[in-house]
Formats: C-alpha cells, sequence, structure tokens
C-alpha cells in the first residue's frame, strides 16, 4: 500500500472541516471497501480520514420507519429485532452479502459505496472507463459473465456489487447526507446514477459530504417480503441474480408491490414496471410471470452473461412466491 | 514514525508504525506474531481472521493504527498457561486440518461464531465459517470440530 496520512475525526463538523481541507482525501470506515481497493492500486487517497469516533453507530426505531446510523456494522443490522421482524428482506439482504467477518466490519455507509467488483476495474493494467475516464472497457470483449444486463451503457457494463442497497431501493429507503453547509435527505432511488457516458460518476453524493443514516419507511409490502440471491456458490460470493420482494395484500390481491433486481443491473435496480403489473392482480403463477417480464424489459445481454435475463425471470417468480408462502 | 500502543492478547505493546500498515502487518513483521496467516491480503480467504473487542474480523484489511483503543485477541491468546481452548481440542480430535495454514484463521473465526451464537444446526455453521477457505478441504472435520464447540456452549 502506498504512504498517506491517516487522521482521526472526532465530530462531525471536524470530518467535514478536514475532508475540505485536504485535495483527494477519503474516509475511512471499516475499511473493506478502502483499504482493499487501496492494495490493488485503485484508488490512492493521500489523506484518510477516521470516521469510526462520529456519532451515526444506533438504529433507531419507531412506528413509522426505522433509521441506521451510517456507521453501524452490517452484522448489527441483519442481526437488530426490529430489522429481522419489520424489515426482513434488509437482514436476509445483509446476511448474504460478504461474510461474518466482513459484515462485522463493513458499514451500512461504506456498502453503499462499495464498488464495483468488475475484474477490469481493480486492475490497474486493464482499461476501465469507471477508472480512468475515457481509456475504454476490457470487459466488453473479456470475460462478462458476471456483469451486468441492466442500465449498462456503451461505455460500462459493470455490475453494483451490493445486496443490501438492493433491499434498501425496494425499501424506499431515504440516504441522509452531511456536508458543512448543513444536512439533506435524498431517496435512495435518486442516489444512484447509471453508468452513461461517465461511468465514474456513480452517484450524487458531492465533494466533502458525508453519509450520516439510512432512513426505512413501515408497512405490510416491507414486512412481507424477502431476498433472494443466486450465486455460483451456497455463500461467500456476490449474486449473478438477486431479488428483493415486498408484497401487500388484500385477500388474495395484491395491493401494492416492492420489487427490485442486483446483480443484473449497473445500479440496485428497482423495477416499478413490474410493481404496477403486480398491483390489483391476484397473487398467483400468471401474475408472477408477466411481472418478471416486466422487470427484464430492456435488459441488454452480451456473450457470456445472456443466462442472466432467464434466471433473474425465474428468480423473481421464485421470490415472489416465497413471499406468498410467508405471509 | 509514530510510536502506537496496541493491546494484543492481554499485552500492551508500544511500536512505531507508519499509517499504511495493516494490523496483519503489524502483528506478523512488527511484534513477530506470526500465528495470524497472511494468505491472500485481500479479504477473501480468512486466514488472517482475529478478534477486535470480542468480534471476528479480517487483519487484513484494518489499519493497525485505528486499533490503539482496542483489544485485540490472536491465536497465541487463545490457550491459557498452556491450557488448550477446548476448540483447539476439539480440531485435533478431530482431525480438523491437513497442512494447518489455514487453522488459526478458522479457530478465531469459530471462537467468533460460538460468541455471536446466530448458527446452531450444520448449515448455519456451514453458512457462518464460510469466510474461511481451506485448500486442503479438511471442511468436514472443521464443521465436526466446531459443531462440538458450538453444542458445548450452548449447553
Amino acid at each position: 500500500m502506498q504512504a498517506f496520512e491517516l487522521l482521526t475525526a472526532r465530530k462531525t463538523d471536524d470530518a467535514l472541516a478536514l475532508i475540505a481541507q485536504y485535495e483527494g482525501a477519503a474516509f475511512i470506515a471499516g475499511g473493506t471497501t478502502v483499504v482493499d481497493l487501496m492494495k490493488c492500486g485503485v484508488t490512492l487517497p493521500p489523506v484518510l480520514i477516521d470516521i469510526n469516533g462520529l456519532p451515526f453507530g444506533e438504529i433507531d426505531a419507531n412506528e413509522e420507519r426505522i433509521r441506521i446510523g451510517a456507521l453501524v456494522r452490517n452484522s448489527d443490522v441483519a442481526y437488530d429485532r426490529n430489522v429481522v421482524h419489520r424489515l426482513p428482506m434488509l437482514s436476509k439482504a445483509f446476511l448474504s452479502g460478504a461474510s461474518g467477518q466482513l459484515r462485522n466490519m463493513a458499514t451500512v455507509g461504506g456498502n453503499l459505496l462499495q464498488r464495483t467488483r468488475c475484474p477490469y476495474f481493480r486492475d490497474p493494467a486493464s482499461r476501465c472507463n469507471k477508472r480512468e475516464p475515457g481509456t475504454g472497457c476490457d470487459a466488453f470483449e473479456g470475460i462478462h459473465r458476471g456483469h451486468a444486463i441492466l442500465g449498462t451503457s456503451n461505455h460500462c457494463i459493470a455490475t453494483h456489487p451490493s445486496d443490501a442497497a438492493v433491499a434498501l431501493i425496494a425499501l424506499d429507503a431515504v440516504v441522509e447526507l452531511a456536508a458543512p453547509g448543513g444536512t439533506r435527505r435524498v431517496p435512495i432511488e435518486e442516489f444512484y446514477i447509471v453508468p452513461g457516458a461517465t461511468p465514474s460518476i456513480e452517484n450524487v453524493l458531492l465533494k466533502g459530504e458525508l453519509i450520516t443514516a439510512v432512513e426505512i419507511p413501515l408497512g405490510a409490502a416491507q414486512r412481507n417480503a424477502t431476498y433472494l440471491k443466486v450465486r455460483d456458490r451456497a455463500s461467500y460470493e456476490f449474486a449473478l441474480v438477486a431479488v428483493a420482494a415486498g408484497l401487500e395484500f388484500d385477500g388474495g390481491t395484491i395491493t401494492q408491490a416492492r420489487l427490485a433486481l442486483g446483480g443484473v443491473g449497473a445500479i440496485p435496480w428497482r423495477v416499478r414496471g413490474a410493481e404496477q403489473v403486480l398491483a390489483g392482480k391476484k397473487a398467483g403463477p400468471q401474475a408472477f410471470k408477466e411481472a418478471a417480464e416486466a422487470a427484464l424489459e430492456g435488459a441488454i445481454p452480451r456473450r457470456d452473461n445472456a443466462f442472466k435475463v432467464e434466471l433473474a425471470k425465474r428468480a423473481v417468480v421464485r421470490a415472489l412466491e416465497t413471499v406468498v408462502r410467508e405471509r | 514514525m509514530p510510536l502506537v500502543s496496541l493491546k494484543i492478547n492481554g499485552l500492551k505493546h508500544k511500536i512505531e508504525l507508519e499509517p499504511n500498515v495493516t494490523l496483519l502487518d503489524a502483528l506478523r513483521e512488527r511484534l513477530g506474531l506470526t500465528g495470524t496467516k497472511k494468505g491472500c491480503d485481500f479479504g477473501q480467504c480468512g486466514a488472517c481472521t482475529v478478534l477486535i473487542d470480542g468480534r471476528r474480523v479480517l487483519a487484513c484489511l484494518t489499519l493497525a493504527m485505528m486499533h490503539k483503543e482496542a483489544e485485540i485477541t490472536t491465536i497465541e491468546g487463545v490457550a491459557v498457561a498452556g491450557r488448550l481452548h477446548s476448540l483447539q481440542t476439539a480440531f485435533i480430535e478431530h482431525d480438523a486440518f491437513q497442512c494447518g495454514f489455514c487453522t488459526p484463521g478458522q479457530i478465531m473465526s469459530a471462537l467468533g461464531v460460538v460468541q455471536e451464537g446466530h448458527a446452531k444446526t450444520d448449515d448455519e455453521i456451514r453458512e457462518a465459517m464460510s469466510g474461511n477457505i481451506c485448500r486442503c478441504g479438511a471442511y468436514t472435520n472443521i464443521l465436526a470440530a466446531v459443531r462440538e464447540e458450538v453444542t458445548r456452549a450452548s449447553v
């Protein structure tokens, strides 16, 4: 790892002042992404600011919402009693990501900002528009079995790696951001930016801004919910396809659906078209099949990852069936 | 170079450290505690698992200087006064290793699994231990050893 300076922020104001003061500085919390990418030579911040001492380590729940501090570790969210019972898809999503050790380290804020696992992004000897804008994309003609089929562009087909963000986007989470001028709240659906011609820009976070919390509204479709992850190994592997699904019922009729896909999108992929297909329909194979077709609309598969289209459709159906069965 | 105090296995060590030294390199290269192994050095194999304040983490993905106030436990601190921990005994009795390189990480991870208390069944233990790779493929016996400790701890 290259040399850098490590500073410690004790208060939010100090953290924001330090990041503004040092050009190219980065925050470090759990470190599982930052340290990894520094070892790969993908990011080389001259200054790291340790924010573990900031007061964002609590989960707070009331009748309407659950608020999770940005520094809460992934494992602590997953096993939180309120999250397990009222947001089961979020608990399952967190538990399906990484390993026990990594979940004990990685924070919620860091999870939202984790970088793609595209091998060409992680290898500074390869061409990558995300890592070095304008250099090209070696994934296009290279090995791209794990790459995205939705939300991609001619400049980038990298997959967003987070499981939790897929659940959070299905749950209409709001991301709270702090900056020297004050705080702002961004719906997570507006937080991520598809690659387009500028894959290096991944979200709306401004220079010097800090994620302080995510807030999730509660309801029946958030509670009758699941997260299904399909991957090459049973555990400790990134998703080929993942589905976050939640349903609200009136008898046998679906009144509200929440549906998002992981492992297939350039960003965590909410499928509102499929949600609309489900709303008002009787829960069952016909509606689920139609929703699956709608969810994959606009998919652009390439040579190695065409299997993901059918796999994702079947995963959507299975996730919805699971929600009905476990209702 | 800043002088940093680290508390490892109950003992305080004062060492000179640059910020870019991982906890793994501090343990192995600076303190001679080579029980913690460097497998991949990228957070993918689990060989470097240690406990920080009782929680299992990967020493290769964390900076030593960020743990000045923490209680760090490595494999060297698991046996007390020459007496093996019951989990270590279980690894021997179940022949839960071949080359032994991943074993310190397996044991530290399993201690974390027992303390977390979420894994009871074989499938849950396999899932909880999935961050520790064994290239010899001793998984069946590792599972048996961990299961024994999980059962003992829940009695």
